[in-house]
C-alpha cells in the first residue's frame, strides 16, 4: 500500500504540490490525471524518493521514505519499485538488451547467462523483437518508451510507477500496453500508479482515478464515476474541452498586419 | 541595497558551502563502496581505456615538445654564459620527472578526459539517466564515479611515467642533434644526480591530481542542471576547476613532500 499524506513540494519557492493526499491500495491501479505541469511527475518522483517532499509523508509497506536517511535504507525502499520515466531515460551507452536487464544484477540473483533470454522475453511483452543489439539512439520515440517499460518490469517489482506509458504510441500499441498493465496487475498482483493524459487508457486500466489540479487532488473515484463527474474541473478535463473553469492563459491568435491587408 | 547585496552574497555563500558538503559526501560514499569492495571492474576497464589509452597520443605530443623546449633553452642559456651547453640532461630530467610530467599530463588529461566525463555525466543527469540508476538498484557513485576515479588513479601515473620518457627523449633529441651533446653525457647528466625520491616526488603528485580531477569532473557532471546549456556550463566549470586545482594542489603537495624530505 502506498499512503501519501499532505505532500508538499516546491521548486525555488514556487509551490507545485500543495498538500497531496493519495492512498493506493494493495493490488490496485490508480491513474493520476491532470493538466500539463501540475506536478504529476514530481509526485511520482517523491514516491520513489528521487525528490524529497518539503512536507508530508509517503509510506510504503510501513516505511516512510521522507524520514529515511541512510543510503542503504533508501536503496532498500526503492527495491520494490519499477519506474517508467516520462522521457524513457535509457542508458545510451548500452545496447537495448543490457538496458532491459540492467537492474537484474542489483535487484535479483538471476545468473548473468539468462539475461539475454529475459531481455528478449520482456521486449516481446511490449511488442518489440530483434532489437536487442541496437543502441537507444537508433530507436524511435515510441520504441524507446517501450524498451523503458520492459526495463521497469524486468525485475518483477511489486510496485510500478508509470509516467505516461502510452504517450507517443499508436492507438493499437497503446492498447497492447494497456493490456500489459492490466495483466501485470492481475497475474502478479502489482500495485501501480499510472500518470496519463490518455483518457481511454485511464478508463480501461484504472481501478480508481485521481485528478490533480493546482497541486491538490480534486477528486478520486472509480473511472465510471469520473466519466459522469459533476465537478466542473474534472468534467472539463475528462471531456478535453478548452472552454471551462480551467483557464489556459492563451492569447488569441492575431494575423500579422500585412497579411490582414491583402 | 546593502541588505540586498548581503542577501545575494549570503545565498551564494550558502550555495558554496552546500556544494562543498555534497562534494565531501560524494567522496565519503565512494570510499565506502570501495572499502566494501563493491567495485564494477568491467566499468573500470572501460574507463581506463577511455581515460588513459586514448589520452596517450596528446600527452606524448605535449611532453615531447616540452622536453625539447627545455633542452633548447637550457642549452642556449648555458652557451651564452659559459660558451658550452652544460647540464642540459640534468635540467630536462629533473624538471620533467618532478614537475612538468605530472603537471602537464594532469592538465592535458583534465582537458581531454575530464571534460568528457563532465559532459557525459551531465547529459545523463539532464536526461534522467542518473535517476534511472537509482530506480534500478544502484547509484551513480558506485556505477559511474568509482570506475572513473579508479581509472584515473591508475592511468594518470602511468601516463606520467610515459611523459617522463617522452620529455627526456625530446630533450635528448635537441641535445644530440642541435647542441651536439653526446648521448652518454646527456644520460650521465640525468642519472648521476637523480634518485628514487626524485621520481617518487613526481609520481605521488600524479595520484593526488588524478583523485582531484576525477572527483571534480564527476561531481560537476552529476550535479548539472538546466538542459544542454547546463551541460556546457558544467563541462567548462569542471575543466576550469580541475586545472586550477592541479596547479594549486601542486604547490601544497610539493610543500608536503619537501617537508617529508621526498625531493
Ligand atoms: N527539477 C526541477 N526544477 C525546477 N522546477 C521543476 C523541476 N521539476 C519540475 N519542475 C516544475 O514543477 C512543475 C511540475 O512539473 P512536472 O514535471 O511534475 O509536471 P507534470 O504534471 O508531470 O507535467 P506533464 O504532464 O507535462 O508531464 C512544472 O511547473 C515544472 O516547471
Ligand atoms: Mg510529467
Amino acid at each position: 500500500m502506498i499512503d501519501a499524506v499532505g505532500v508538499r513540494k516546491g521548486f525555488k519557492g514556487r509551490p507545485v504540490l500543495r498538500g497531496v493526499d493519495i492512498i493506493v491500495e494493495e493490488g490496485e491501479t490508480l491513474a493520476i490525471i491532470g493538466g500539463s505541469g501540475c506536478g504529476k511527475s514530481t509526485f511520482l518522483k517523491c514516491v520513489i524518493g528521487l525528490q524529497r517532499p518539503d512536507e508530508g509523508s509517503i509510506t510504503v509497506d510501513g516505511a516512510d521514505i521522507t524520514t529515511l536517511k541512510e543510503e542503504s535504507d533508501i536503496a532498500h525502499y526503492r527495491r520494490r519499485f519499477g519506474y517508467l520515466f516520462q522521457e524513457a531515460a535509457l542508458f545510451d551507452s548500452l545496447p537495448v538488451w543490457e538496458n532491459v536487464t540492467f537492474g537484474l544484477k542489483y535487484l535479483t540473483d538471476i545468473p548473468r547467462s539468462r539475461y539475454r533470454k529475459i531481455a528478449a522475453d520482456k521486449l516481446a511483452l511490449v511488442g518489440l523483437k530483434d532489437i536487442e543489439d541496437m543502441r537507444p539512439a537508433e530507436l524511435s520515440g515510441g520504441m524507446k518508451k517501450r524498451v523503458a517499460l520492459a526495463r521497469a518490469i524486468a525485475a518483477e517489482p511489486s510496485y510500478i510507477l508509470y509516467d505516461e506509458p502510452t504517450t507517443g504510441l499508436d492507438p493499437i500499441m497503446s492498447d497492447v500496453i494497456n493490456d500489459l498493465i492490466i495483466d501485470l496487475q492481475k497475474k502478479l498482483k502489482v500495485t501501480s500508479i499510472v500518470v496519463t493524459h490518455d483518457m481511454r487508457s485511464a478508463y480501461k486500466i484504472a481501478s480508481r482515478m485521481a485528478m490533480l489540479h493546482e497541486g491538490k487532488v480534486l477528486q478520486v473515484a472509480h473511472p465510471e464515476v469520473m466519466k459522469i463527474s459533476t465537478n466542473p474541473y474534472v468534467r472539463q478535463f475528462v471531456d478535453g474541452l478548452s472552454e471551462g473553469p480551467i483557464k489556459m492563459r492563451l492569447k488569441e491568435y492575431e494575423l500579422p498586419e500585412d497579411e490582414e491587408r491583402s | 541595497m546593502i541588505v540586498g547585496l548581503a542577501g545575494t552574497w549570503g545565498f551564494w555563500l550558502i550555495e558554496v558551502c552546500e556544494s562543498v558538503g555534497q562534494f565531501a559526501l560524494m567522496i565519503k560514499s565512494a570510499l565506502g563502496w570501495i572499502l566494501r569492495s563493491r567495485v564494477e571492474w568491467r566499468q573500470v576497464l572501460i574507463q581506463m581505456q577511455r581515460i588513459g589509452v586514448e589520452s596517450f597520443p596528446v600527452v606524448t605530443m605535449t611532453t615531447l615538445f616540452t622536453g625539447m623546449v627545455l633542452a633548447l633553452q637550457t642549452g642556449a642559456s648555458s652557451n651564452a654564459l659559459l660558451n658550452e651547453p652544460f647540464f642540459v640532461g640534468t635540467v630536462v630530467g629533473f624538471s620533467m620527472v618532478m614537475e612538468l610530467a605530472p603537471v602537464m599530463s594532469a592538465l592535458v588529461v583534465s582537458g581531454r578526459a575530464g571534460a568528457a566525463i563532465a559532459a557525459e555525466l551531465g547529459t545523463m543527469r539532464v536526461t534522467d539517466q542518473i535517476d534511472a540508476l537509482y530506480t534500478l538498484g544502484t547509484d551513480p557513485v558506485r556505477y559511474l564515479v568509482i570506475p572513473r576515479v579508479l581509472a584515473f588513479m591508475v592511468m594518470l601515473p602511468i601516463l606520467k611515467i610515459m611523459a617522463d620518457f617522452t620529455g627526456i627523449f625530446g630533450g635528448w633529441a635537441i641535445a644530440y642533434f642541435k647542441l651536439g651533446i653526446p648521448t652518454n653525457t646527456y644520460w650521465h647528466d640525468i642519472f648521476d644526480y637523480m634518485d628514487v625520491d626524485n621520481f617518487m616526488h613526481g609520481f605521488l603528485k600524479s595520484f593526488v591530481f588524478a583523485f582531484a580531477i576525477a572527483f571534480i569532473c564527476c561531481f560537476k557532471g552529476i550535479n548539472t542542471t538546466g538542459g544542454a546549456e547546463g551541460v556546457g556550463k558544467s563541462t567548462t566549470a569542471a575543466v576550469v576547476m580541475s586545472m586550477t586545482a592541479v596547479l594549486v594542489l601542486d604547490y601544497f603537495v610539493t610543500a608536503i613532500l619537501v617537508a617529508f624530505g621526498i625531493t
